[in-house]
């Protein structure tokens, strides 16, 4: 072929430009996420209790949009109550809802966002809650 | 067929568009929490327009006035900038010559001259702030408040400029290395780098049922209430009492009034 | 056509190499302010807009005033811009890039620029700013490239170019008129506040854009084969003298109105502009210079005996383009500042990363500048004749 040599190191270039992600995670890329939830405020609740806002697999896939949503009510509508799907309400608040049982960002928050290598911008200003050295 | 590669690029880059675009679209509209589902907290205290009232025969001392100053700094997590070029400052004093610009004379008393009044954002029913921000990051709610939604607030100073009362701050470094440690209000966010703020009423408080912090802090020298509810104490101390605005002639309606 | 702006001779490609070394260093002073806030910069709590928007606005004035070239050619058959046409599009092309991105380096959370245009506002100025620059510099592309493609191909331009070359006249005065409602409708700044802010606006833009041209293309016709006629380079020179003495008039009267009503939120931002207010005088020597170089430009350009020897136009023009720049992108945006609302005085001046990323950008602008002057130049050498069968240079 025409400028076989070019086109070989080119593609070689590629290549490797192209797995460098996963050749520089190595092992961490295939550690599971595990987001801990025995954070003091869930442990002392009751076990019936221990429900979040909406259910985990809701949460899990929804709580990005639920939070933008959230913020939108609050701050842009002036609303403060939210009826979840089986009518209990809850105060829609990052700080003072969502982190007051999950007072553990860097074991639950962080666990999936470094995963993904995602950096939400909500703890620029959210200030996240004093974890305790344990 | 035969196409040129002109025709493909063409057909390629349309159709990842139309096939990306979509997609996004799609996604972004879908909605996870419905209108039915939020509503106003059953304590909130509502009104038609919120206004307040400074009056100064309650402003005495450096205390009374700082009071309500750090009252208002502290839950909100306002940073204390050193460099006066940079402050950040929702609520302060003004001389009479400072606050009221174009009213000064020579010849008033020497007490109005030193007197030490609140100034804030004046919450103005028509806001120029409002008229020109291009994201509606600043916005008017129905209470009257004019409101920051730091979220969306892109930093172009826009209102700044548009605010004849120099009511707003901006943030041109990161304001947390500048919140003291002890201070730090846990149930309330702090700003970023490059967004504006000002002081907005204590919306989270009149949320949960509880005045404005510095109202609540100035024993009765802040009067707080609706202006279009003719039983509010707001409208029984503006009846009874001669009151003025800062720059009425503007237009801008402002919320704020002082009496002495 | 692109590929006529990768080669060149070696003049060409220092200058270049020149551009993008302040970029590079541009980009790095930018990388910091991006990391550490507008705080790096010198505005403050009271001059919110400094350098940044000021370089923007005077810029708009710049990229409208491509009007002035392309309004006598297309609308009124002025044969004698034939050439220069192109050179006044791709200098507002250059001129709407570094506008956008002056507002781009002065935001301070500049990703999330997009917000403009997810959260349209109808009410707010610096909506239909971004709508109308982005028009601007899409009209202009595109009317240059066809236009310049079809010379290029030694056809006349296709039919379909005409209503957009009609729409980009009448939208030129409109970016500049939009700029200049940013600052004429804000109530509590009254050094802004004036009913011919927009008139000033354009008068200032249509001297001092045309000047530019005038020297870009006395500097195109020393440097390349390309010349863009000697009677289009006087008559841009006329404009620029009539719109100048008109810019200079418009200031007399803000100065009228301010000093003769004696009010003072009227007359203490020109006090401390050209005086100084107490010890606060750091613009005044600028804002003379400014003054200064407005006189000699009139000067040099009201006697037409002047005005024709080509050595002191280009003197002229400097000097008209030099003095606008100060006025409008420095002395404008923050006298409209000083006093402040409780007029109190917070000075201003840009600092040294400030400074590094203004020049980087203009240096984005004169890249932008270089590779479609460039391409036009290359087109335009190659065609011996022009449609009108003048030659434009010997073969």
């Amino acid at each position: 072929m025409y400028n076989a040599g070019k086109i070989i190191v080119g593609l070689i270039i590629f290549v490797v430009f192209v797995t460098l992600p996963f050749i520089i995670s190595g092992e961490k890329a295939k550690m599971k996420p595990e987001p801990k939830i025995d954070t003091p405020e869930i442990m002392k609740l009751p076990e019936a209790e221990r429900k979040c806002v909406e259910s985990k697999d809701f949460m899990k896939a929804e709580h990005m949009k639920l939070l933008n949503q959230w913020r939108d009510w609050v701050v842009r509508e002036g609303n403060g109550t939210y009826v979840n799907a089986e009518g209990k309400t809850f105060l829609m608040s990052l700080q003072k809802t969502c982190m007051k049982c999950h007072s553990n960002k860097s074991k639950f928050c962080d666990e999936c966002h470094n995963y993904a290598a995602v950096k939400p911008y909500c703890w620029d200003c959210h200030i996240a809650p004093k974890e305790k050295e344990s | 067929m035969s196409i040129d590669r002109r025709e493909f690029l063409k057909i390629a880059g349309l159709t990842s568009l139309i096939g990306v675009g979509g997609v996004t679209l799609s996604q972004g509209l879908k909605k996870v929490v419905e209108a039915s589902q939020v509503k106003p907290n059953l304590e909130a205290l509502t009104a038609k327009r919120w206004a307040i009232v400074v009056d100064m025969s309650k402003f005495k001392t450096k205390e009374d006035y700082q009071r309500c100053i750090d009252a208002c700094h502290k839950i909100h997590n306002v940073p204390e900038i050193p460099n006066p070029k940079q402050e950040v400052k929702w609520i302060w004093t003004e001389t009479y010559e400072h606050a009221f610009p174009g009213n000064e004379d020579e010849y008033l008393s020497e007490e109005i001259k030193h007197m030490p009044f609140l100034v804030l954002c004046n919450h103005c029913a028509n806001p120029p702030c409002v008229r020109v921000c291009p994201t509606k990051a600043t916005f008017k709610r129905k209470d009257g408040i004019v409101m920051m939604d730091m979220h969306r607030c892109i930093g172009c100073r826009f209102c700044m400029a548009a605010c004849p009362y120099g009511a707003r701050s901006f943030n041109w470094k990161d304001p947390r290395p500048f919140i003291k440690k002890e201070n730090e209000n846990l149930e309330f966010p702090t700003r970023t780098k490059g967004v504006v703020e000002k002081c907005t009423l204590c919306y989270e408080r009149l949320a949960i049922g509880l005045k404005p912090a510095c109202v609540e802090a100035s024993n009765g020298g802040l009067i707080f209430g609706d202006i279009e509810d003719p039983n509010s104490e707001v409208r029984k101390i503006l009846s009874s009492r001669y009151s003025f605005r800062r720059k009425p002639e503007l237009g801008t309606g402002p919320s704020v009034y002082y009496v002495f | 056509m692109l590929e006529k702006a990768i080669k060149g001779g070696a003049r060409y490609w220092v200058w270049v190499l020149c551009l993008l070394g302040v970029i590079g260093i541009g980009f790095l002073a930018y990388l910091y302010q991006f990391r550490q806030g507008l705080g790096i910069t010198g505005m403050s709590r009271d001059v919110s807009w400094g350098l940044y928007i000021g370089q923007f606005t005077f810029l708009v004035g710049v990229a409208a005033s491509g009007v002035m070239v392309v309004l006598p050619y297309y609308l009124h058959n002025y044969k004698k811009f034939g050439r220069i046409t192109v050179l006044g599009e791709f200098l507002a092309i250059a001129a709407v890039v570094m506008c956008m991105l002056f507002i781009f380096v002065d935001m301070g959370q500049p990703l999330r620029v997009l917000n403009v245009i997810l959260h349209p506002t109808p009410n707010s100025v610096m909506f239909y700013d971004m709508i109308v620059l982005s028009g601007y510099l899409f009209l202009n592309l595109l009317v240059g490239w066809t236009v310049l493609g079809a010379e290029r191909k030694e056809v006349p331009p296709p039919k379909w170019v005409k209503p957009f070359i009609y729409i980009s006249i009448a939208w030129a005065p409109s970016i500049h008129t939009v700029t200049a409602f940013l600052y004429a409708g804000l109530p509590g700044r009254h050094f802004w506040l004036s009913a011919i802010m927009a008139a000033r606006f354009l008068a200032s833009a249509f001297s001092g854009g045309p000047a530019l041209l005038i020297i870009l293309a006395l500097i195109v016709r020393r440097y390349t084969k390309f010349d863009p006629g000697k009677e289009a380079i006087q008559t841009l020179g006329k404009i620029v003298t009539y719109f100048m003495i008109t810019n200079v008039f418009f200031l007399g009267l803000e100065f009228f109105t301010a000093f003769y009503s004696n009010i003072p939120g009227h007359t203490s931002p020109f006090k401390y502009l050209y005086t100084g207010i107490g010890e606060y005088n750091k613009l005044v020597p600028v804002m003379w210079l400014s003054s200064i170089l407005a006189v000699i430009a009139l000067i040099l350009l009201i006697f037409p005996q002047i005005r024709r020897n080509e050595s002191l136009l280009a003197v002229a023009c400097i000097s008209t383009f030099l003095s606008l720049w100060i006025d409008k992108g420095f002395g404008l945006i923050v006298g409209g500042f000083v006093p402040n609302p409780f007029e109190k005085v917070t000075e201003y001046w840009p600092t040294l990363p400030e400074t590094l990323i203004t020049l980087a950008v203009w240096a984005v602008g004169f890249l932008v500048l270089t590779i479609l002057y460039k391409v036009a130049v290359s087109v335009k050498e190659d065609v011996v004749f022009d449609k009108y069968g003048e030659k434009q240079i010997k073969s």
